[in-house]
């Protein structure tokens, strides 16, 4: 809301410093965006007239003009008389104007700086200005001006400095105006507020001397406004109000400079004397003003009614509109006229030879305007005012400084008296406001004598009871947030003010928990950045196609998508199922960028349609899930490294990595299934799922997807259900004594079948150590001339070692022979010829 | 006798300051305190000195063969020193080579942030709890008093799943569930996720991160929300900022506040962080609304209650000088690398 500070003061004093004011407006409730002076900065400017102006030979669009500046001025920069300026604008040659010249040496708006120059090999003594060139939005300048220059009013003096001789050292103040104050989408509800937080007094329009003391009587039309229109509501829950007044004798024209100027500082553009009255006063009340040309209402009746399923409509804009049953029209006897709070219709509009014309001053349902507005796909200033909240209070007054600025600008003739139809007036209600409450809640000490007068001073009709304990308060019918006790405790911390209320720590004995899983994802990520990893963060919502990227499998889980209705794009229009596709996005984007051995991980939720039909909010399944993975850096048993670095850091034991051929999404040959055996299961379903659990897979990339990702060289990944992981997580730590005697160490070569796993080997040693074997660790694999084809070398360390005694070769060679014997049995791989 | 004590002490002292290596060292033992070394040879001569001179010359002899001694073996100590620091100078490596590169990670920045954010408030006392990313209308807007016409509900602000579920615009939601769920006294913050459907640029992600905050109990009041958020603004920004509070609108809070803070960068004076005001915008707050309360089933005349919710990719990049929202979504490891 741009509101210039000379309008603003129209009805309050302000006789504190622009800083201050703006300061201490924010500080009670009304944010502004930004302060801005169209004089700062600005000199040089001088009103000119232009003596003559003709094309330049051979140029397509420059013009070179005399211009009249005034002696003073003429003689700083010439011999006293008119001087010599080109101009592009076409609307320079109409000698006699007066224009704003910027002489050489002149300031524009953002510190532009004039100088003499030679324009097609002609002198320019500086520049005719437009509008634009002044700071103003292209958006607020009359359509006439805004492919040239601004033509000024003919009593401005020439040589007079341009910015005090027309008015141009205006301060707007642009309000941020939240949803819940519709009533400060104006220059009245601004200035209200301004007299609050100042003490001042509100001064209202005053239309006396347009209209006569009683302000909508004695006009200077013949008759009165019900000779000329009859107003009928036929919806009265969809329009409470409707004042129709005429006004008679009009001459479209232009609007008095100060008018246009005004609209134009507030951001809006003067179009004619009518249309910008009406703008005028929407911006001044902030009430919504549609005017008709009373020759387009047949039999001079308004009907405010519904539309019919399939009407069309030919709106101002000039664009036929489909209506439907529910939209709400102003119409005549025999056709609609305008689309009632949100446009006019083309039958009905102003035009240069309209003589008579009804203002419509009135208020419609928000609701109903708010779904009209959305389903035509049409949004005005009037709708949106509606939409927020019009006080249907406001509609009489409205009507009459139309009809005021309608006389005092010589733009026509008002006729006496109004056609008020206000079947929904509703009185503002009475709200008890408890003292102590207001204090309880502020956490303050404010007397209710102070309260009342804070109250009083936003226009409240605040009312003490005989005990001091509650103040009946009556709200300005303007404030429609204002609906309950709490609303008030708002206003009376804003007028306190909120930086002089106490700041405490509340007392509690309040104590602080953590969900197990944000710690143990706390507890995964430290594991993970320790083990080389980097974290990501990416979008939850994806591509669809990710599935068919990654190869998931036809009718996998993963491709059961939770859809958006309406995403950005279709790169974002699906929920998450796995984070793999983002994970290969990532990757990949590093790898494009040169990021060499990029190691990533991100921990996310995923989402799934509930198979069950969602839990009782009809929610999709969010678990979380955990991916990492890496290029360039390594191979599978450096990710199984770092997979086995997290699970420890959970206390996830009894992992086992079962191979898994057909993901689709990694190599056949390179990928194993993480399974974790859960022994005990309690008989709470809650405790999770027991046996061997599939937490997630691990492996080589598919070369296929790999490349899809722009990948040449193997890339690896894990995928694990962070969800299981918490479930199957276990952070208790039991010490065990340490093992004091040496331990007895054996390294033996097995020969193999490839075909032979160290899982296997290992399982078949632990099964037979007899209790003296601690471990088995596999420390070497040969493939080679040796071993021969299809066969391999597997070297382990068996270590060997008793609480009791120190053990000797002669202690375990039973047992290590066994051990062999029987991996000899169950595999086929003996001990290798040394 | 041939020679004096002293005079042997003399010349063994000349020989000895001339010693070079450890075999100049060995001779001069030999030729002192040898078998037939000079010293020994004047110990035996003791018996032929007359008995009235033999105790004082025993003493200068005994004198000059300790003396002697410890210039040789100090002599060798020293060699022995200087030779191993000259080998240790030998083995010099040069120190300025880079170290290994020891693979190491970094957390998100995002994550980093919202570790922060929790661990203050955990000291204040607060529990972390999480909500959906996926929402219903009503947790979502209804219950937390949002007009039904309110333009934020519309297909162009919220992502939508169906009619009733949606993409959570923000962490509120949250508060909600909190207060369905369990009584006062509540302290409870809740990081997460939220979506609106803005197109990306420099500031706006349709995916971004927020940190809500409630506090319900009896006896809670608006000066307990300015002390609570004053005291997380020194913890997060140091504690020298000082905060502000302006009226505002949230439809679940009454009355409402945004949160200012001196710009920690300029101290207040004015730079190009806090474009010249010389505050900051740093999140929103308020006083429950007895309507969201009414929800939770509380007695709303017995409860009262804060809460707020701030911008976790904004406080991220205030902290950092992050200047392009989208950075955190690209995940390129050269950003990432840089809060490890």
């Amino acid at each position: 809301m741009l509101v210039p500070l000379s309008w603003l003061k129209e009805y309050v004093d302000i006789d504190v410093p622009v800083g201050e004011f703006a300061e201490r407006m924010i500080m009670s409730g009304s944010n502004i965006e930004t302060v801005k002076n169209f004089a700062d900065g600005v000199s040089g400017l001088v009103i000119g007239q232009v003596v003559s102006a003709e094309r330049i030979e051979g140029s397509d669009h420059l013009n070179v003009c005399m211009v009249d500046v005034g002696s003073e001025r003429g003689a700083e920069h010439g011999d006293g008389g008119p001087l010599q300026i080109v101009c592009g604008a076409d609307n320079v040659r109409q000698p006699g104007i007066k224009v704003i010249v910027s002489l050489p040496g002149a300031v524009l708006p953002g510190g532009f700086k004039i100088k003499k120059t030679k324009l097609f090999g002609t002198v320019s003594n500086g520049m005719i200005c437009s509008a634009q060139e002044l700071g103003f939005d292209e958006k607020s300048v009359p359509v006439d001006i805004r492919e040239g220059i601004w033509v000024m009013p003919d009593e401005l003096n020439v040589g007079a400095d341009a910015v005090t001789e027309a008015g141009l050292d205006e301060t707007v103040i642009d309000f941020e105006i939240t949803p819940n104050r519709p009533d400060c989408l104006s220059i009245i509800g601004i200035a209200r507020e301004a007299a609050a937080v100042f003490g001042k007094k509100l001064r209202y329009p005053d239309n006396s001397a347009a209209l006569g003391e009683s302000g909508a009587g004695s006009g200077s039309g013949a008759g009165a406004a019900a000779d000329f229109v009859d107003v009928v509501i036929e919806k009265p829950e969809l329009c409470p109000r409707y004042v129709a007044r005429v006004c008679t004798d009009i001459g479209i024209k232009p609007s008095p400079f100060w008018l246009q100027k005004r609209l134009m500082f507030a951001g809006m553009r003067p179009i004619n004397n009518i249309v910008d009255i009406t703008n005028y006063v929407m911006l001044e009340y902030g009430h919504p003003i549609h005017a008709f040309d009373i020759k387009t209402i047949e039999g001079g009746t308004i009907v405010v009614d519904t539309a019919a399923d399939g009407d069309r409509f030919t709106t101002l804009d000039g664009k036929e509109r489909g209506l439907s049953a529910d939209m709400l029209l102003i119409k005549d006897r025999a056709k609609p006229v305008a689309i009632a709070g949100v446009m006019g219709g083309q039958n009905s509009e102003i035009v240069q030879d309209t003589e008579t014309i009804v203002v419509e001053a009135a208020n419609f349902s928000a609701d109903s305007i708010r779904l009209t507005s959305k389903r035509l796909g049409l949004r005005s200033e009037a709708s949106s005012r509606f939409e927020k909240g019009v006080s249907a209070e406001l509609s009489s007054g409205a009507a009459d400084r139309v009809c005021a600025l309608v006389a005092e600008t010589g733009s026509g003739k008002v006729v006496s008296g109004a056609v008020d139809r206000y079947p929904g007036k509703k009185d503002m209600p009475k709200i008890d406001v408890r003292v102590k409450r207001m204090n309880g809640l502020l956490g303050t000490d404010i007397s209710a004598g102070d309260m009342v007068s804070m109250l009083q001073s936003l226009e409240m009709d605040a009312e003490l009871n005989s005990d001091g304990s509650v103040i009946a308060v009556t709200p300005p019918h303007v404030r429609v947030d204002l609906k309950e006790e709490v609303d008030f405790s708002e206003e009376i911390a804003r007028m306190f003010g909120y930086n002089e209320l106490g700041s405490t720590l509340h007392r509690d004995n309040a104590e602080s928990a953590v969900p197990e899983s944000w710690r143990l994802r706390a507890l995964a990520r430290g594991a993970l950045v320790g083990a080389g990893y980097s974290e990501i963060q990416t979008y939850s919502f994806v591509s669809p196609k990710g599935a068919d990227r990654i190869a998931l499998p036809d009718g996998a889980a993963g491709r059961g998508f939770v859809k958006l209705i309406n995403p950005l794009g279709e790169d974002n229009s699906v929920m998450r199922t796995t984070l793999l596709p983002n994970l290969l996005d990532i990757l990949s984007g590093n790898n494009n960028r040169g990021n060499d051995a990029v190691r990533l991980f991100e921990i996310g939720n995923t989402f799934r349609a509930s198979a069950s039909g969602g839990g009782d909010d009809g929610l999709p399944e969010e678990r979380i899930s955990l991916s990492m993975g890496f290029y360039g850096a390594g191979g599978f048993y450096d990710l199984k490294g770092a997979v086995g670095i997290l699970l420890a850091k959970l206390g996830i034991g009894g992992v086992s990595y079962v191979p898994d051929e057909a993901t689709g999404s990694w190599h056949p040959g390179r990928c194993a299934r993480v399974e974790v055996l859960r022994g005990a299961c309690g008989d709470n379903a809650d405790s999770g799922p027991c046996g061997a659990v599939a937490v997630g897979h691990i492996g080589e990339v598919h070369p296929d997807v790999a490349k899809e990702y722009g990948f040449d060289a193997p890339v690896f990944a894990a995928e694990l259900d962070f969800n299981l992981l918490v479930s199957l997580a276990d952070m208790s730590r039991d010490y065990k004594p340490l093992r004091r005697h040496p331990a007895l160490t054996l390294d033996i070569a097995l020969l193999a079948d490839e075909g032979v796993t160290v899982a296997e080997i290992e399982k078949i040693a632990a099964e037979n150590g007899s209790g003296l074997l601690e471990s088995v660790k596999l420390f070497d694999v040969y493939r080679g001339e040796q071993t021969g084809a299809g066969k391999k070398s597997l070297a382990f360390n068996l270590v060997y070692r008793a609480d009791d005694r120190t053990l000797t070769d002669g202690d375990v060679a039973d047992i290590h022979a066994a051990i062999l014997k029987k991996i000899a049995e169950a595999t086929g791989a003996v001990l290798r010829e040394a | 006798m041939e020679k004096r004590p002293e005079q042997v002490l003399d010349e063994a002292k000349a020989l000895l300051a001339e010693a070079r290596d450890e075999s100049d060292f060995e001779s001069a033992r030999i030729k002192y305190l040898g078998r037939n070394g000079e010293v020994t040879a004047l110990l035996k001569a003791m018996g032929q000195i007359p008995a009235e001179e033999r105790k004082e010359y025993g003493k200068v002899a005994n004198a000059v063969k300790h003396e002697i001694t410890e210039l040789i073996n100090g002599g060798k100590a020293r060699l022995a020193s200087e030779g191993r620091a000259a080998k240790l100078m030998s083995e010099r490596i040069d120190v300025s080579e880079p170290g290994a590169e020891i693979p190491f990670g970094a957390l998100h920045p995002i994550t980093q942030t919202i570790d922060e954010i929790s661990r203050i408030f955990i000291g204040l006392g607060y529990s972390i709890t999480e909500g959906p990313e996926v929402e219903t209308v009503f947790h979502n807007f209804d219950a937390l008093n949002a007009a039904p016409n309110h333009p934020s509900r519309d297909l162009t602000d919220t992502f939508y799943i169906t009619e009733d579920t949606l993409l959570r615009t923000q962490t509120s939601p949250v508060q909600i569930r909190t207060l369905m769920n369990s009584e006062p006294p509540i302290k409870v913050i809740s990081p997460g996720r939220c979506f609106r459907a803005d197109t990306p640029d420099a500031t706006h992600s349709p995916m971004f991160h927020q940190v809500e905050g409630l506090l319900v109990d009896e006896g809670v009041t608006m000066a307990d929300l300015k002390g609570t958020l004053d005291a997380f603004a020194k913890r997060m920004f140091g504690p020298g900022v000082a905060t502000k509070f302006r009226p505002h609108f949230f439809p679940f809070t009454e009355p409402s506040a945004e949160m200012d803070m001196s710009c920690f960068v300029c101290g207040g004076e004015g730079c190009r962080v806090c474009k010249g005001s010389g505050w900051i915008e740093i999140l929103g707050c308020g006083m429950v609304h007895p309507n969201v309360l009414k929800v939770g089933g509380l007695d709303t005349e017995k409860y009262t209650g804060f809460a707020f919710g701030m911008g976790v990719e904004r406080i991220a990049m205030l902290k950092h000088g992050i200047d392009d929202i989208r950075l955190f979504y690209e995940n390129d490891v050269r950003f990432i690398g840089q809060f490890a």
